[in-house]
């Protein structure tokens, strides 16, 4: 029988792992509510942005303190992604307006694609060490264990998910984000441009997408697997509702804790890894009874 | 029957200034295959009140969406003829550059922001304003005289909001991009008389006290033409008839298909006799 102390320690470790989850789900959510486009290749962007992250780490490293280079290679990798996220607008998202969203959706396959061809070219297929000075050793506080990365991979997501909560409701651009979601043709008509806010979401999910590189390049190194973990988010999507904000935050732990709970507890009795696929299998029983997830947004119907 | 003419709108003298929007000849077609408007004209001079007048499916929100280049997100284009903002051509302007040309659509159903409260949709029709600020502060304001309804609604979220109350706020929404021309489409559908009234005393005042122009489509004949000073009536995409509302509320087809006043069996406007009679447009 366990003691409810080490089910608490499961229960932790696995909100702070699905939290990150959330942060790749959000990239995702992102893109989905602005312009209701499945965005296959969120997961070659973590790999793209811890890449390019550690890149750039080696060339400020090479030229100042490494403090200094730290914060230079994030903004120099923050600068890339925006790049990214123009050139994307420019030329996938723009040719193929008015499209039907399968097509978009099937261009985001071809860009995760091209995308993950062109990091190999670059980069090779050998695993890089990404350093964030976060050793890894656990705090341990009345006994309970916790990873010093995840509780900064929590203290990361939560921030992300605040500025982004503030950026909405008070901003100009960000309240045009939220007429575009609600309603981009009308949107369009009261002048708002549409390819700008395009630009805005894609760089905002290349955001999340570097933080949640940072991370899991710093725990597992950074290697192409991490592009495979990203569907993770899938589920925390289902569960979440694909365009609630909170929701994935709230799925994301919900998935963190349960495949934990279920690895430790369960797995031992069907005799297998569970991990793995328990996520999917937790989603999918939330589709046959909620297909608009827990947190889809609610659609306002007036009778 | 009166000779038409769409002279004296508005300000506009018959010195020759151009009309704030000229459309000449256009032809729209839809998904390269469906040709929906087949040479539609109209002028609207400046400060001038117009109705664009037609049952269902005749090509108004065709005709509107032509104007505003809203067309091309729902595989319009327009294949022929010429539209001009003040004497320059519309063609290749963006709909965010229109706006800040001063042209803006309010698109038939409202179309507010469903999940924005109604201060926070008519802040979003100031995006497309360079100066931001104070001075949307002041037009946030002046929307509110106009509009008190708006003011008192201004936390609730739109769409949580009356038929009439989303209209207002499409409407403010579309006046907080300072414009000199607004597409008004169809503000009638769906609202009670009452509110129609309400809404149209509104769109009067405006163009009163601050001269801005408006092109108005709608099926609501009477009081479209009691507020405008010139109508122009579609019919399977071409303009059937035009002329001072006062020429076309006195004109038998007008009254007999679009005001129903006539007892006899409805048929189309193309039966009838007069038909043949009106304006050959511009070759
Ligand atoms: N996106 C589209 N693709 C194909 N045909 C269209 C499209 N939009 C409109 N049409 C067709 O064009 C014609 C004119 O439509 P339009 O919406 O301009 O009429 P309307 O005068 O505004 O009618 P209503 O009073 O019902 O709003 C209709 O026959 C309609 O079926
Ligand atoms: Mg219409």
């Amino acid at each position: 029988m366990p003691t409810p102390f080490f089910v608490l320690e499961v229960a932790l470790s696995g909100l702070l792992a699905g939290l990150l989850y959330s942060l790749v789900a959000l990239g995702f959510v992102l893109i989905y509510k602005a312009s209701g486009v499945f965005n296959f290749a969120q997961g070659a962007l973590v790999l793209l942005a811890a890449l390019v992250f550690v890149r750039a780490t080696e060339i400020f490293d090479a030229m100042g303190p490494a403090t200094v280079g730290f914060w230079a290679a994030l903004l120099a990798t923050m600068a890339v992604m925006v790049l990214v996220a123009a050139a994307i607008e420019r030329f996938l998202l723009r040719p193929l307006v008015n499209q039907p969203p399968i097509t978009l959706f099937m261009a985001t396959i071809g860009l995760t694609f091209l995308i993950e061809g062109i990091s190999q070219m670059i980069w090779g297929s050998r695993v890089y060490t990404l350093d964030l000075g976060i050793p890894d050793e656990p705090w341990i506080i009345h006994g309970l264990y916790i990873g010093k990365i995840d509780l900064f991979a929590a203290a990361v997501a939560i921030a992300m998910v605040i500025a982004l909560a503030v950026f909405f409701q008070f901003t100009r651009i960000g309240r045009a984000l939220r007429a575009v979601s609600d309603d981009h043709q009308a949107a369009l008509s009261i002048g708002i441009p549409l390819n700008f806010i395009w630009v805005v979401v894609w760089s905002l999910a290349g955001m999340a997408a570097l933080f949640a590189g940072l991370v899991w390049g710093a725990k597992l190194g950074v290697q192409f697997s991490i592009s495979v973990v990203a569907l993770k988010a899938l589920p925390v999507l289902i569960l979440g509702g694909f365009t609630s904000i909170p929701g994935v935050i709230v799925g994301g732990i919900l998935i963190g804790v349960s495949e934990k709970l279920a690895e430790v507890f369960v797995g031992p009795v069907v005799g297998g890894a569970i991990e793995s696929w328990f996520a999917y299998v937790l989603a999918l029983a939330v589709l046959l009874v909620r297909p608009q997830g827990l947190f889809g947004e609610k659609i306002i119907e007036r009778v | 029957m009166v000779p038409i003419s769409t002279q004296g709108q508005g300000d506009r003298s018959e010195r020759g200034a151009p009309a704030l929007l000229e459309v000449a000849n256009v032809e729209v077609i839809y998904s390269h295959v469906i040709l929906v408007l087949k040479g539609v004209s109209l002028e609207v001079g400046k400060g001038a009140i117009v109705a664009l007048l037609g049952a269902n499916g005749a090509g108004k929100t065709t005709t509107l969406k032509a104007i505003s280049n809203l067309l091309k997100s729902e595989r319009g284009e327009v294949t022929r003829g010429s539209i001009k903002l003040e004497g320059r051509s519309t063609t290749d302007v963006t709909p965010h550059d229109l706006v800040r040309q001063g042209c803006i659509q309010v698109m038939e159903g409202r179309r507010c922001f469903q999940h924005l409260t109604i201060e926070e949709n008519l802040l979003t029709g100031a995006f497309a304003r360079s100066n931001i600020g104070k001075s949307v502060r002041e037009d946030l304001d002046r929307i509110y005289q106009y509009f008190p309804r708006l003011k008192e609604r201004r936390k609730s979220q739109a769409g949580y909001t009356s038929g009439g109350e989303q209209q207002m706020c499409a409407l403010g929404r579309a006046l907080m991009s300072n414009p000199r021309l607004v597409l008004l489409d169809e503000p009638s559908m769906g609202l009670a008389p009452q509110v129609v009234e309400e809404i149209f005393d509104i769109v009067g005042n405006l163009n009163r006290s601050t001269g801005v122009t408006f092109l108005v489509a709608e099926q609501n004949t009477n009081i479209a033409l009691r507020y405008a000073s010139h109508g122009y009536v579609l019919e399977s995409g071409r303009v059937v008839l035009d002329g001072t509302s006062d020429q076309l509320l006195a004109n038998d087809d007008v009254k007999e298909f679009y005001m129903g006043l006539s007892g006899e069996t409805r048929k189309s406007f193309k039966d009838g006799k007069h038909y043949r009679r009106r304006k050959r447009w511009l070759a």
